[in-house]
């Protein structure tokens, strides 16, 4: 299971840094997206990776950690909005300066 | 249970979500709210300065929940001195808004609330994760005002800033989680309290993730391989906009000195000092960079943008330097710094608008109109920012001088004051082509009298700076007294939990 994850955490994250390293405004977005899906995956798997215990102290004497779920909850809602501010953002920046490109003009130019 | 600690936050939150959803209200009406709350902020802070010269930590538990289980606002000298320092740049920078930079789009003062929200928020706060949400509400707020207003320019540079800052959220996270992992905690004081009984086999994963923190922070803060969105970003948005970020990169440094002061701080044992080397060395880079583009720049806005990277180059050094006089000092510097520079943003704005299609440019334009009045500000503006004396700026840097060991003088020395010689060729340059080589007739139009007000209202800073000097060192000195002893914070959580 953990090795299952770590790679499944690795593969996300290089694909999401290989596409932003594209420079150009979807594939950077995109890349972004996969590097916050690897990263809430990895906040998750800081409470550990185990299954079938109750979230309540004292109910037996295992006890899944809560906490992390509502950290990843909030990390999720926080990439949301982002995500949608840099779709915003380039579509503007698309009208504005007439490339995709993140520089804001065609390399070499 | 005091409610003083939430006020600062809660004053902006619901003032802006007011303005949000009153975004048909008449504009006037808008900058009156938006005033009143951002000019209340600073008798506030100033209370809460007040309060924490007793030097007591206080402690204000969200919803009542006991840390380290609910989140804790944590109000020390610090946190209240950098308060009162936002207060007082958001005033005068809104002032200066409320002239005309605020007509270009509907919710300029809601974004403005909500950018004082974060930065107050992610100063007063005792939680890692919390940290992030605030840095992500003054991330998020600080986009859309420096896009404020049209024009490619600002799109190109916000594109940068926009994508950098939510690389750095994503490394934050992984930062915080794998503390969370390791620790089982994200109160800060009590992660400082377990990072020194930590296991020693935890020792290089807690190192690791430390230094993911350090590279978010250095990003916000603009260290030297990372403060390249910078100078664009600052040089293209609007002038009171630019005068609040003034504040910004500082709150990077704030975040490096609570991660690296507390958690990896003295009781840290292998860990304590984990990046001082490593900061040393970026800093006085950093200075050397921000000299450099300083003196290459060919706009007046632009050369501010490198004057803020090499104020953060010598702020960081007195961090870096890990001493209670380098700190002291470090924290006065930090004020003239922000305030001043503040200041200088307003008053390029200022000399900009009388010089036409040539704005900011170190080019021959048209002549000022008020050349004696702009041309003494930015002198005494600069001679304040460059530190020489016998302004704040001149004070700060001695007192940073002095309090380098000789190991430290030999470098800290050269650096300091080749920048410092830099700084004034640099400016002295800028003014000569600014106020000297006028090259048209001037072009005719009206003065506003408020936005002088609200420029010479934040460069007085300065010299109140020196005036009050006495006052203002024994509190940086007792800020950098109370930082340095640990043991009260790691008492905040009942030995442990």
């Amino acid at each position: 299971m953990e090795a299952l994850f770590a790679v499944t955490l690795g593969v996300l994250t290089a694909s999401g840094i290989y596409l932003i390293l594209q420079a150009r405004i979807f594939p950077v977005v995109l890349g972004l997206t996969l590097l916050s899906y690897a990263v809430n995956l990895f906040l998750f798997a800081m409470g550990r990776l185990a299954g079938g215990v109750p979230a309540v102290i004292g109910r037996s004497a295992e006890y899944g950690d809560p906490l992390p779920q509502a950290l990843v909850l909030t990390a999720i809602v926080i990439g949301f909005a982002m995500t949608a501010f840099v779709v915003v953002l380039a579509l503007r920046s698309l009208g504005e300066t007439g490339t995709d490109h993140v520089d804001g003009q065609e390399p070499g130019k | 249970m005091m409610h003083a600690p939430i006020l600062p936050l809660l004053l902006p939150l619901l003032m802006g979500s007011l303005l949000l959803l009153g975004h048909r209200l008449e504009l006037p009406l808008k900058r009156l709210l938006s005033l009143a709350a951002t000019w209340s902020l600073v008798p506030l802070s100033a209370w809460l300065v007040w309060l924490a010269g007793d030097d007591q930590l206080r402690v204000y538990a969200l919803g009542d929940w006991q840390p380290p289980f609910g989140i804790i606002l944590l109000v020390d000298r610090l946190s209240a001195m950098l308060l009162l320092l936002t207060a007082l740049l958001a005033g005068f920078a809104l002032l200066y808004a409320c002239r005309g930079d605020d007509e270009r789009g509907p919710n300029f003062h809601a974004l403005f609330q909500f950018q004082l929200l974060g930065i107050n928020g992610a100063f007063l706060t005792g939680d890692l994760f919390n940290l992030f949400v605030f840095f992500e509400i003054l991330l998020i707020s600080s986009y859309a005002l420096l896009l404020h207003g049209n024009g490619a320019e600002r799109v190109r540079a916000g594109m940068h800033y926009v994508v950098l800052n939510l690389l750095g959220s994503a490394l934050f996270l992984l930062g915080v989680g794998s503390l969370y992992g390791l620790l089982g905690t994200l109160n800060m004081a009590d992660l400082a309290a377990r990072v020194a009984v930590a296991d020693a086999s935890q020792t290089p994963l807690l190192a690791a993730a430390g230094y993911l923190l350090l590279t978010v922070f250095a990003l916000k803060a603009a260290i030297l391989p990372l403060y390249f969105w910078l100078p664009r970003a600052y040089a293209s948005a609007s002038a009171p906009v630019a005068a609040l970020f003034a504040i910004m990169t500082k709150v990077g440094l704030y975040a490096i000195l609570r991660v690296f002061g507390l958690i990896y701080g003295a009781q840290a044992g292998e860990l304590a000092g984990l990046a001082n080397g490593l900061l040393w060395w970026l800093a006085l880079l950093t200075i050397a960079a921000g000299v450099v583009g300083a003196l290459s720049a060919r706009n007046l806005q632009r050369l501010l943008a490198y004057l803020v990277v090499l104020s953060v180059g010598v702020l960081l050094a007195g961090l870096a330097m890990d001493s209670q006089t380098a700190l002291a000092a470090a924290l006065y510097y930090l004020l003239h710094s922000t305030l001043i520079g503040g200041a200088m943003f307003l008053l390029a704005d200022l000399v900009s608008r009388q010089r036409g299609a040539e704005a900011g440019d170190l080019t021959q334009g048209p002549s000022l109109r008020q050349p004696l009045l702009l041309g003494g500000l930015f002198f005494l503006g600069s001679i304040s920012l460059a530190g020489l004396p016998p302004f704040s700026g001149f004070l700060g840097k001695l007192m940073l001088l002095r309090a380098a060991d000789p190991g430290e003088a030999l470098w800290l020395w050269p650096a300091v004051l080749v920048a410092g010689l830099g700084m004034l060729l640099a400016l002295s340059r800028a003014g000569s082509a600014l106020f000297w080589r006028p090259g048209g007739d001037v072009i005719e139009g009206e003065d506003d009298r408020v936005r002088l007000f609200a420029t010479v209202g934040l460069l007085l800073g300065g010299p109140a700076l020196v005036i009050f000097a006495a006052p203002v060192m024994a509190y940086v000195e007792a800020t950098a007294r109370q930082l340095r002893d640990l043991a009260p914070y790691l008492n905040l959580i009942g030995g442990g939990a």
